[in-house]
């Protein structure tokens, strides 16, 4: 593993309970999607690019404004959204993060700097660019993140986005989550360059590769383009490379439809962001393994309970359907 | 009170705006042309300086989207699209995202925009540069869609529009921009989905918006000399439509004329002939008849156009059809 663990272990820990907790939730919520489904809305699970929000998100303030995709649960986590309301989203719930309109592809916590999750390929992409804009005029040293899967590097809102991000020096930093797959399609079936972070340099902006199942080396490269924003030295590009365990939509590993083949999924679990993170921890003592069980506890403990939320809170009355279409 | 152009009233509720309220900026191509956007933006670079006056490279989707992310952080950005055509390159912002992201979110984050999309009609300008898209943008739930006639309705609309928590896309047609009229100095505001009779009439209503509403000022006229009191109604507001205002005056006259700017099929014409039939169809005394652009794109040449885009003689023709005179 590339990291030093060279962080203060304050960190070191607050990146190991949020990408446990991410990876918790999304197998609890793995196990819902299946046999008699309580969830019916389509879910795009995070399990496996965990090191990816966690790394980045740690570096940001709650006035900092993150963008995320169709599968959005890890960076709605990352952030520091609610549990419970995450839950109830995906239940369709009214006291879901989006009242039960939005569904696990569109999150929002704009207390926490989520502004919305959209599931339109690289659709946020220029929103970040932006609300980094507005931070600008406002006077205000807030960084806007967009994340975005490798697919979303073949719209062409992107290298719009990234032109004119760069072109305003706007605190906006751009991070590819390459998980080697657009839907079914594996990206060099749809790249003609599958090194995404070179098209930086077509913007005249840093672009950077990382481990992207490597907390720490994600941590240190977004702390970097982070603080460059802040200071007003305009955008980056981040590419973590990662893998999603799960195949593109749903519980499944996309093995039985002949997407992906058994031993490549195999050696990526094998390269699991958490297990490794956790094992590092626990070699060099900055956790003991009792630390951990009450980790995996406590975690645990908090997603049950936001189950339980989930289940018992109450649909949206039918007669709100018309509501919101109009802010008043 | 003065009178000033159509061009210089927009230009006056933009300088307004933006002197009275820092979270208002215009951002868009040609904001700082000569010629991109007629005069309505003359002098506000000066005034106003790069940072809040902000031209933007060919990327419409792009600079839309980030119009519609500095409203989600608190700004009021008007963003300006100087050939509506080109707003298609925008959709996915304009519909997908503004439109829905009060809904997806539960009221939760506001998107207060203003999508100014200009009307480029005739001029030998094609199917390209000249498209009137409005309807396609009343049919999305979530949006706003305004096109006043006057300078006065211009500047008290966009400042309207400006205000509103909601996206609003703002239509305007450069063959208004040179038209007179009497405009307050001071900020004013005129009311989102309100209709307002142009004239007072019984035997017909007619129902315009936009450039049409001046054709349809002409038509009544026309329709004066032959003896038909027609009524004019200028929408103002296409989305929401002002029922009641539709209502009364249907229910009065028992005739209407819808002329639009927009194609026939799936326009808005038929949106206002479909919601008068089904809600008034005991006050009719005829079928109700539009006046639209046919099914087919613009041509260039003038001697096409004059054939393509209908007009004053137009909606008088509709109306006596409808009157049997």
């Amino acid at each position: 593993m590339s990291n030093s663990l060279s962080l203060p272990r304050e960190t070191l820990l607050k990146l190991y309970t949020t990408m446990l907790k991410i990876r918790q939730f999304e197998e609890r919520v793995a196990g819902l999607l299946t046999g008699q489904p309580e969830i019916i809305c389509p879910v795009h699970l995070y399990t496996g690019q965990e090191a990816v929000a966690t790394g980045v998100c740690a570096n940001l303030r709650d006035d900092d404004y993150v963008f995320s995709t169709h599968r959005s649960h890890g960076h709605y986590i990352a952030k520091g959204g609610d549990l419970k309301a995450l839950m109830a989203e995906l239940f369709g719930k009214a006291t879901g993060c989006s009242g039960g309109r939005g569904g696990s592809m569109h999150l929002a916590a704009p207390e926490i700097g989520l502004p919305g999750s959209s599931a339109i390929v690289g659709g946020t992409v220029p929103l970040a660019v932006g609300t980094a804009l507005a931070s600008v005029m406002q006077e205000k040293d807030s960084v806007s993140v967009a994340f975005f899967g490798d697919g979303a590097v073949n719209e062409g809102v992107w290298y719009e986005s990234l032109n004119f991000a760069s072109l305003r020096k706007l605190p906006v930093v751009f991070v590819c989550e390459n998980n080697l797959y657009s839907t079914h399609m594996p990206i060099a079936l749809t790249l003609a360059n599958t090194d995404i972070y070179k098209k930086a340099a077509m913007f005249d902006m840093p672009g950077v590769r990382v481990d992207g199942n490597d907390v720490v080396a994600v941590f240190k490269a977004a702390r970097k383009a982070i603080r460059a924003a802040r200071q007003g030295k305009g955008p980056s590009l981040l590419e973590c490379m990662t893998y999603r365990w799960h195949g593109h939509v749903g519980p499944n590993y996309d093995l039985d439809k002949g997407l992906r083949n058994e031993q490549e999924v195999k050696q990526w679990i094998e390269r699991c962001p958490v297990k490794r993170f956790e094992e590092s921890l626990l070699t060099s003592g900055i956790i003991s393994s009792a630390e951990k069980q009450n980790l995996y506890k406590l975690v645990d403990d908090e997603i049950e309970s936001a189950l339980k939320f989930a289940r018992e809170s109450p649909y949206p009355e039918k007669d709100t359907v018309l509501e919101h279409v109009f802010s008043l | 009170m003065r009178s000033i152009t159509y061009a210089e009233a927009i230009n006056e509720a933009l300088a307004q705006k933006i002197e009275s309220d820092r979270s208002v900026f215009l951002i868009g191509q040609g904001v700082t042309s000569p010629w991109y956007v007629g005069t309505t933006t003359t002098g506000l670079l000066q005034k106003f300086g790069p940072e809040r006056i902000i031209d933007t490279p060919v990327s419409e989707n792009a600079v839309t989207g980030a119009a519609v992310g500095a409203a989600l952080a608190g700004m009021r950005p008007v963003i300006v699209h100087p050939r509506m055509d080109f707003m298609y390159y925008a959709m996915d912002q304009i519909v997908n995202h503004a439109a829905n992201w009060s809904y997806m979110f539960c009221g939760k984050v506001k998107v207060p925009v203003v999508f100014w999309g200009i009307i480029n009609r005739g001029g030998e300008q094609a199917a390209q540069h000249s498209q009137a898209i409005h309807a396609i943008f009343a049919h999305v739930p979530g949006l706003k869609v305004v096109m006043p006639s006057t300078p006065y309705d211009a500047k008290g609309l966009l400042i309207s529009a400006i205000e509103d928590d909601n996206p609003v896309v703002f239509v305007d047609d450069r063959w208004l921009y040179s038209q007179a009229g009497d405009v307050p100095s001071e900020m004013y505001s005129v009311p989102l989905g309100r209709a307002v009779i142009r004239e007072k009439g019984s035997d017909i209503t007619i129902v315009a918006a936009s450039y049409m509403a001046v054709e349809a000022e002409q038509a009544v006229k026309e329709l004066e000399k032959q003896g038909i009191d027609a009524e004019l109604i200028d929408l103002r507001t296409v989305k929401p439509l002002d029922e009641k205002t539709l209502a009364g005056s249907v229910q009065k006259t028992g005739r209407l004329v819808v002329a639009d700017s927009g194609w026939r099929t799936g326009g808005f014409a038929a949106e206002v002939a479909a919601t008068i039939t089904e809600k008034f169809f005991s006050c009719l005394r005829s079928p109700v008849a539009r006046v639209t652009l046919p099914d087919a794109p613009a041509p260039a040449s003038r001697a096409l156009e004059k054939a393509y885009y209908p007009g004053a003689a137009d909606i008088v023709n509709a109306a006596r059809k409808l009157v049997n005179k």
